[in-house]
């Protein structure tokens, strides 16, 4: 559905996109992951025609997009970053106004945006302006104005941001909801946000691609493997020598003392090795007593420390 | 066309859905009729000439007031990333917030109208000069809106894009003055004094509509507005 070749975009001195390619298949709900400033908004603004890449190629349901602007702007709906809104316009009147812009037909107009009001939740707001609506319900309208023309392709940029977490679950809902048969492309800075919605994930680094896959991927790739916390009262050498003698850990990290006799430990181990089992058995069998165990959901800044640190490696 | 006219809609309505609009048209309605007033019952004569006299300066300040907003208070809220990611040529923006500024111009600049329509009844009133100067004003008017739309492209700030408008209109408008034209080589004159905004002004408040002056004053519109549909373009 949309194929991008080598893209470059440089402002003044820095470069936002530095030869960048990656497809989308039609269906797939792609997450943009990278950290503040590594070519994401950018990205999209080469996708929706807003900004014109210096080299490269992108195509879109077939179309080049330097010589079929118009064409893909129609197929594509469009939240930017901070979904900017005009704050004296009601909620009605702007996505009229949207419909309008768009080229929607006269007559079915008014049905459509009903539906998209209903959609997104708005219907107690239809009628107020959009600088009176709370953050949540702003993003609403910013979602009910990308989707307004039922488009192929949508494009967010940060949807839940400055979100408080009811509302980011509805948001997330919602673009669940609309986006069953849809192309997705979505950003954001925090992974389990994208896990939560994406199909796949690409992790952008300083305008470069640093890696793609599932989310679930992403994460073992990212530590080497995994990550299992857990908290047990007995002796920390045997504990240690124990776990030493199973062959397949990385690592082992004492994370510290919890007081009573009980120690925490960070273990990292090989591929996708899962030893959350096995530390239940460890401590029954020696009447260790354990008091927490779980895999680490891993943070964006992990992931991408790792990605980033392999990467100047090679 | 369907995008510049839902756009000019938008742009339309929202200078009444602030309080622009009114506080625009009172303080517009006040200055210019004041003006006309000032020498009226002075001069004891039922004409405007007055009124047509004072008007272009009076729109030195005003115009750039209605186009400072156009672009500058859409790049600061960032709505301009949804306006140029929509399925609407460039050309139809720029007509859209043009014909928006001039409709609402138009529309103070029609509540004036009952001034002409008061002297009317007062007197014997030439039409002639009137219907003129109400011509030449819209068609200045078009070409300050245009130089003010085009300028409120180079800033996020709406106070910059109105000096600079003031600051180049007022250039413009000038250059066709005796001040400036004796000091300039012969060779010149009649260049600068045909470019000047004003000059034409003179010929068309007197009643003489010469379509020299309206090519003039539709050129000009035309090439600032294209100027803007360039920057537009090229900004992507």
């Amino acid at each position: 559905m949309i194929d991008v070749e080598e893209i470059t975009k440089r402002y003044a001195e820095t470069v936002a996109v530095d030869r960048l390619s990656f497809q989308v298949e039609k269906g797939e709900i792609l997450g943009l992951l990278g950290p503040n400033g590594a070519g994401k908004t950018t990205t999209m603004r080469i996708l929706t025609g807003y900004l014109a890449a210096d080299s490269g190629k992108v195509t879109v349901a077939g179309l080049d997009l330097r010589d079929h602007s118009l064409e893909i702007r129609r197929l594509i709906g469009y939240l930017p970053e901070n979904n900017p809104l005009y704050p004296d316009m009601g909620v009605m009147e702007y996505l009229l106004f949207i419909a309008a812009m768009r080229g929607l037909p006269k007559t079915g107009r008014r049905n459509r945006i009903d539906r998209v009001i209903e959609l997104t939740g708005l219907e107690k707001m239809a009628h107020k302006n959009i600088g009176e609506l709370s953050k949540g319900y702003c993003q609403r309208v910013g979602l009910a104005q990308a989707i307004v023309h039922d488009p192929e392709i949508l494009i967010l940029d940060e949807p839940t941001v400055g979100l408080d977490p009811n509302q980011i679950v509805e948001i997330r809902s919602l673009i669940q909801r609309f986006g069953a048969d849809k192309t997705i492309i979505l950003s954001s800075h925090i992974l389990p946000e994208v896990a939560a919605t994406c199909s796949r994930v690409i992790i952008l680094n300083s305008g470069k691609l640093a890696g793609s896959g599932t989310p679930e991927e992403m994460s073992v790739r990212a530590r080497g493997g995994n990550a299992v916390t857990f908290v047990l009262k007995g002796p920390v050498d045997a504990i240690t020598e124990k776990l030493k003698s199973r062959g397949d850990i990385k690592k082992i990290e004492i994370k510290g003392d919890e007081g009573s006799g009980k120690t925490r430990f960070r273990v990292i181990t090989d591929g996708s090795v899962d030893i959350r089992e096995a530390v239940f058995m460890m401590a029954v069998e020696n009447q260790w007593v354990l008091s927490e165990l779980y895999r680490e959901s891993l943070s964006l800044e992990e992931i991408f420390q790792h990605l980033t640190i392999e990467e100047a490696v090679v | 066309m369907k995008g510049a006219l839902a756009l000019c809609r938008r742009e339309f309505n929202a200078y009444f859905d602030s309080p622009v609009a009114y506080v625009f048209t009172v303080a517009f309605l006040s200055v210019t009729f004041w003006f006309f007033f000032r020498g009226f019952f002075v001069g004891n004569q039922i004409q405007m000439r007055e009124y047509f006299f004072f008007l272009p300066w009076v729109f030195l300040i005003f115009i750039p007031a209605v186009t400072m907003r156009l672009w500058a208070e859409e790049k600061k809220m960032g709505t301009v990333e949804v306006l140029l990611t929509l399925p609407v040529k460039e050309y139809e923006l720029v007509l859209g917030k043009f014909l928006a500024g001039f409709l609402f111009v138009f529309v103070s600049v029609f509540f004036s109208f009952s001034l002409p329509l008061t002297l009317s009844f007062l007197g014997k009133l030439d039409w002639g000069p009137v219907i003129g100067g109400y011509l030449g004003t819209c068609l200045l008017g078009a070409a300050y809106l245009s130089i003010g739309l085009f300028l409120s492209n180079f800033t996020k700030n709406q106070i910059v894009a109105f000096i600079l408008t003031i600051l180049l209109s007022f250039t413009l408008f000038i250059l066709g003055e005796d001040v400036i034209l004796v000091n300039l080589p012969d060779f010149w004159v009649p260049f600068f004094s045909f470019l000047g905004l004003g000059k034409h002004f003179v010929s068309i408040q007197r009643g003489i509509i010469d379509s020299r002056d309206i090519v003039y004053y539709l050129s000009v519109t035309g090439f600032f507005l294209f100027l803007n549909v360039l920057f537009v373009t090229k900004r992507r």
